[in-house]
C-alpha cells in the first residue's frame, strides 16, 4: 500500500478553505498583511495541507474514512496556494491489526509537514 | 522572558456544535473529498452511517470553537506574533455524521521551554449525544524568541 496524492490548490482556495474551517486569521487570506508580517505571500492553512495526508491516507486505505484511527504530524515550513503539494508515504509496520503509515507532505523542494504517521484499520466498516 | 506555566491543567467550558449536511458538504469541496458519503445521504446509509459522514478532519470544524478560547486565554499568555502551529494529532472514535452535536472540552496539557521557545500544548476532547468520544486533538504551538 502506497500513499501517493498531488493537489494544487488554487489562489482562493485558502478564502474557502476559511470559510469552510472557521479559521479567518489574515496571514492566510490577506496578500498585504502576510506580506507586512514578513512572509512572501499569503500561506496555506497547516489543517489543509493536513487534510490532504488524512485523505490520501484514507484514499490508499480504500476509501472508508473509518478505516483512519489517528494522524500525527509536524507543521515545517510553509504551503502557498498555485503551487502542487505531493503526499507521499509507505506502510512503516502492521501492529494489532492496525497499519502504520510514515508520510510527508512536499511542495516546491520544501517538506512542509514532517514525520506524518497514519494509523489505518483495514478490513472494518464499524 | 520565561514562560508561564501556571495554567498547566486548567479546563475550559464545553463548547457545542451541531453537525450540519451543508457544511460537511462545504468542508468537504474545500479539502478536495468526492467520496459521495460525505454529500449524499442514500450513499452515506448504504455505506452503514445514520446520515452524509463528516470526513475525519471535519475535527477540526466542530472542535476550533472549544480550542480558539484555550488559546487566546490571558492566563496561558501565549504570544499570538510569535506562534506557529507545530503539530497536530488527531485519535478517532465513533464517526461523525450530520445531525449529531458534538461536545468539546479543551486543557491546557502542557507548557514548556527548550532552546529558547514555548511549547504550549492543548488537548480538545469530543463526544457525541450518546456520550461516545469521537476525536481526541492534541495542538502543539510554538512560540518563538521565549529566552
Amino acid at each position: 500500500m502506497n500513499v501517493e496524492l498531488k493537489v494544487t490548490p488554487d489562489k482562493y482556495l485558502p478564502h474557502r478553505y476559511a470559510g469552510a474551517s472557521g479559521d479567518f486569521n489574515p496571514i492566510h487570506i490577506d496578500v498585504d498583511f502576510a506580506k507586512q508580517v514578513g512572509l512572501p505571500s499569503n500561506i496555506l492553512h497547516g489543517l489543509y495541507t493536513m487534510a490532504q495526508v488524512a485523505r490520501a491516507s484514507v484514499n490508499a486505505g480504500g476509501g472508508d474514512p473509518r478505516s483512519l484511527r489517528r494522524l500525527s504530524v509536524q507543521f515545517r515550513g510553509m504551503g502557498f496556494p498555485d503551487q502542487e503539494i505531493t503526499v507521499t508515504g509507505s506502510v512503516k509496520e502492521e501492529r494489532d491489526g492496525r497499519v502504520v503509515v510514515a508520510a510527508e507532505a512536499e511542495q516546491g523542494g520544501n517538506r512542509i509537514i514532517r514525520n506524518a504517521e497514519a494509523e489505518l484499520e483495514l478490513g472494518s466498516s464499524s | 522572558m520565561p514562560v508561564n506555566t501556571e495554567a498547566i491543567g486548567k479546563a475550559f467550558p464545553p463548547f457545542e456544535y451541531e453537525v450540519g449536511k451543508e457544511k460537511i458538504g462545504e468542508y468537504a469541496r474545500a479539502v478536495g473529498e468526492e467520496n459521495p458519503v460525505y454529500f449524499n445521504r442514500e450513499a452515506a446509509r448504504e455505506a452503514g452511517f445514520h446520515d452524509v459522514a463528516a470526513p475525519p478532519m471535519f475535527a477540526v470544524v466542530y472542535s476550533s470553537g472549544s480550542v480558539a478560547p484555550a488559546l487566546f486565554d490571558p492566563d496561558v499568555g501565549l504570544n499570538f506574533a510569535m506562534m506557529v502551529h507545530g503539530g497536530q494529532e488527531f485519535v478517532w472514535g465513533e464517526p461523525v455524521c450530520s445531525g449529531d452535536v458534538i461536545s468539546t472540552v479543551t486543557t491546557v496539557q502542557d507548557i514548556s521551554e527548550k532552546g529558547g521557545m514555548g511549547f504550549y500544548v492543548f488537548e480538545s476532547v469530543s463526544t457525541n449525544r450518546n456520550g461516545q468520544e469521537v476525536v481526541r486533538g492534541t495542538w502543539t504551538n510554538i512560540v518563538r524568541g521565549m529566552s
